[in-house]
């Protein structure tokens, strides 16, 4: 509390110290034209067209019609719950993933560089590339992962084809695509804990588990509140990846936000999709903007 | 002084460039290249190369350079936006139909009624793309089609059967053909356009059931789910899903593989439109014999006919600079000539819209199936998608849903009439 009040009571001062700049106004305006016009009207403007029935050429006013039909949608609620599983399973595995592989790739292991470099090397691919790979691999006759568990014998299912697997198929995916960047992340956090704690713990007799729970994970946090919000935000608005390799399919049945989005703007209802950009932008900031507040809140009060 | 003399090299080579680019435009002052955009597909681009490379042995001052556009919805999303933003090559092959209206022709296209050619050209194909204000704004390219099933010749006589006639025919073959260890029904989800045909192909039947169908469907006054009619399509497409007569992987097998599977007689009946005869031409050749074609079957026998579709459009962008050139090769295309170069490609894959294009006597089978029923007796009707305007843009979604047993029938055709609105509305027709 008293270190809120604290960092409000120095935020006072701080419009007062930006008039007496070094700089003279001019200096902001090249920066200010370009973030105006690329970001600011843009915003806007979308805002505007949320509520018309636009092409290219004309428009009309129809007031919230968008986002009643949007909210009407039939995939809506389906794209919506989809979006938050695909969000908290690529999310969910990547911390834990990330987590295991930078505690392995900071221990004293053969190769540690090299492997490194090996678990952040998805990362660089296109993400169609590996979508349009992993479709193939993916085939249900013909595709790698099937024969390979056909050699064992077992009956592997239709990763991309059967319904129920077809968004979780993705999501591994976009794990083994994205973890690479999660483990960077933990590997820079892990390094950064004082060796002392660690000698100290032992000296008290603390074994490896109680190592990791207690010194580790605590002071990682800073790590782990990175990887949670950048592989949050990035499954909230995922797109490319699910797009490539199901195109929201079999049906409907791995559609998220995003894609529902897209196939509005592909049918040439500009309005209704740009309503359901705004919808988007509101709901990532919804989720986003507390679990921020609140990840960083502890941070501080601890 | 090594400032100036970096200035004067600098503008010494610019000058320099200068003088070939003046004598680089002069060498190719009297050549006119048009850029020409053909949906991607083995039998789009034949077409068009035959067609680029008759017309530049005719016009040697003209050049025509071909480009390629996904299909489906992906391509109808690039034409939107390539001509809304003025960027459309000069020519491109589109939909006739109601997603050519979809395009805005009054505004985007140039028209084409006042031109001689269009006297050649039938009645039939020039209602489709007639814009709003009552003029034509394309040419014909390709052949009418069909859209029906596909049978394969070899495992039809191998086990004895016969063309049905009825949809209760064609699920007892159905029965025979599985038991015989084949594929009795070919689906391809993976390429999504490919699921429409029982619903889109049905349409036939739907109209003798219901002549005022379509006029209703466009006032918003009938709907595929409240019609029996209508809904026939959706409930045969989950038929053949429930019996457990598709191949094992028609969730992620494409429009390739299921004409593999047809042409190589791993499957015995893949649904799709005529244009496929081009396609197993090109790729299959030593199977095109084995491969015939028939109408979608429905309840009567006595009253089985065909779903006829329009070819497609040949259109000139309004933004082309090259206008004049353009309507020479658009004129080209709807001439006898035209017809010419387009048979010696593909062969006969069905009949043209062109008076005076004539067909050889030698045809394959399939297209030997399909002449009949655009002849003078033949029994025919053209599809939904040319009597109305109004279709929705998540039907291949919505059937390939019903199609793999993952949406009951009748709500895949209520799902449907909820999609239609939206571009009803988008199109701002009346009663919506």
């Amino acid at each position: 509390m008293t270190l809120a009040t604290a960092a409000s009571g120095g935020r006072v001062s701080v419009p007062k110290r930006s008039i007496r700049t070094p700089y003279p106004t001019w200096f902001f305006l090249p920066a200010a034209v370009i973030y105006a016009v690329l970001f600011l009207f843009p915003t806007l403007a979308s805002l505007f067209f949320s509520m018309t029935r636009w092409t290219l050429f004309n428009w009309t006013f129809i007031g919230f019609d968008n986002f009643v039909q949007f909210f009407k949608e039939p995939f809506l609620v389906q794209g919506l719950v989809n979006t938050l599983i695909y969000a908290a399973v690529t999310s969910g595995l990547k911390v834990v993933l990330g987590l295991l592989f930078g505690m392995l790739l900071t221990s004293e292991i053969w190769a540690r560089d090299y492997l490194r470099s090996v678990v952040f090397f998805p990362v660089l691919v296109s993400t169609v590339g590996v979508g349009i790979t992993f479709t193939v691999l993916m085939h249900p006759t013909q595709g790698l992962i099937n024969e390979s568990l056909a050699l064992i014998g077992l009956p592997g299912p239709g990763w991309l084809t059967n319904p129920r697997l077809a968004l979780l198929s993705v999501a591994l995916v976009d794990v083994w695509k994205g973890v690479g960047l999660a483990t960077v992340i933990y590997i820079a956090g892990i390094v950064s804990i004082p060796r002392d704690y660690y000698e100290a713990a032992r000296i008290d007799g603390a074994d490896a588990v109680q190592r990791f729970w207690n010194i580790t994970l605590p002071l990682a946090r800073p790590a782990t509140v990175t990887v949670v919000l950048l592989s949050l935000i990035g499954g909230l608005r995922s797109f490319d990846l699910i797009w490539s390799m199901t195109r929201g399919g079999p049906g409907f049945t791995s559609d998220v936000i995003a894609s529902v989005i897209y196939k509005q703007y592909q049918a040439g209802f500009y309005g209704l999709s740009t309503a359901g950009n705004v919808v988007l932008f509101v709901m990532v900031a919804l989720i986003i903007v507390p679990l921020s507040i609140a990840l960083n809140r502890r941070e501080v009060a601890r | 002084m090594p400032r100036s003399k970096n200035w004067s090299v600098l503008a010494g080579f610019a000058a320099g460039l200068t003088v070939m680019t003046a004598l680089s435009g002069s060498a190719f002052a009297d050549t006119t290249t048009l850029t020409f955009l053909v949906p991607s597909g083995e039998e789009n681009v034949a077409r068009a190369q035959s067609l680029a490379k008759a017309f530049e042995a005719a016009n040697p001052d003209i050049k025509v350079d071909i480009d390629t556009r996904p299909g489906g919805a992906e391509g109808d999303n690039l034409i939107k936006t390539r001509l809304a933003t003025g960027e459309m090559s000069d020519i491109f092959q589109y939909n006739s139909g109601s997603l050519f209206q979809a395009i805005n022709p009054q505004q985007n296209l140039v028209d084409l009624s006042g031109e001689p050619w269009q006297a050649d050209v039938q009645d039939i194909f020039k209602k489709v793309v007639t814009a709003p204000d009552g003029t034509q704004r394309g040419a014909p390219i390709g052949t009418g089609m069909g859209g029906g099933i596909y049978y394969n010749k070899k495992i039809y006589s191998d086990l004895g059967l016969s063309i049905p006639k009825t949809w209760a025919e064609f699920m007892a073959n159905n029965a025979k053909i599985k038991a015989a260890g084949k594929v009795a029904v070919i689906q391809t989800f993976k390429d999504t356009w490919t699921s429409q045909l029982f619903v889109l192909g049905d349409f036939y039947n739907v109209n003798a059931a219901e002549p005022d169908f379509a006029t209703k469907f466009t006032g918003n006054q009938a709907k595929f789910a409240t019609s029996p009619a209508a809904l026939k399509g959706f409930e045969h497409q989950a038929e053949v899903f429930k019996d457990g007569y598709l191949n094992e992987d028609f969730g992620a097998a494409t429009y390739d593989d299921g004409l593999r599977k047809l042409a190589t007689g791993e499957g015995a009946h893949y649904p799709m439109l005529t244009f496929a005869t081009g396609a197993i031409k090109t790729t299959y050749p030593e199977h095109l014999g084995d491969v015939g074609f028939f109408a979608m079957p429905g309840d009567d026998a006595t009253k089985n006919g065909l779903t006829v579709w329009m070819p497609d459009g040949l259109y000139i962008a309004g933004s082309s600079e090259h206008a004049d050139a353009a309507k020479k090769f658009v004129a080209f295309v709807a001439s006898p000539a035209g017809c010419e170069a387009q048979t010696a490609a593909l062969g006969v894959t069905g009949p043209y819209m062109v008076k005076g294009c004539a067909l050889p006597t030698d045809v394959p089978p399939a297209v030997a199936d399909l002449l009949p029923y655009f002849g003078e007796n033949g029994a025919a009707s053209p599809a939904l998608e040319f009597v109305s305007p109004v279709k929705g843009p998540s039907l291949e979604q919505i059937t390939v849903e019903v199609g793999s047993g993952i949406r009951p029938p009748a709500d895949g055709a209520a799902l449907y009439d909820e999609d239609v609105k939206k571009q009803a509305q988008q199109l701002g027709l009346p009663g919506w």
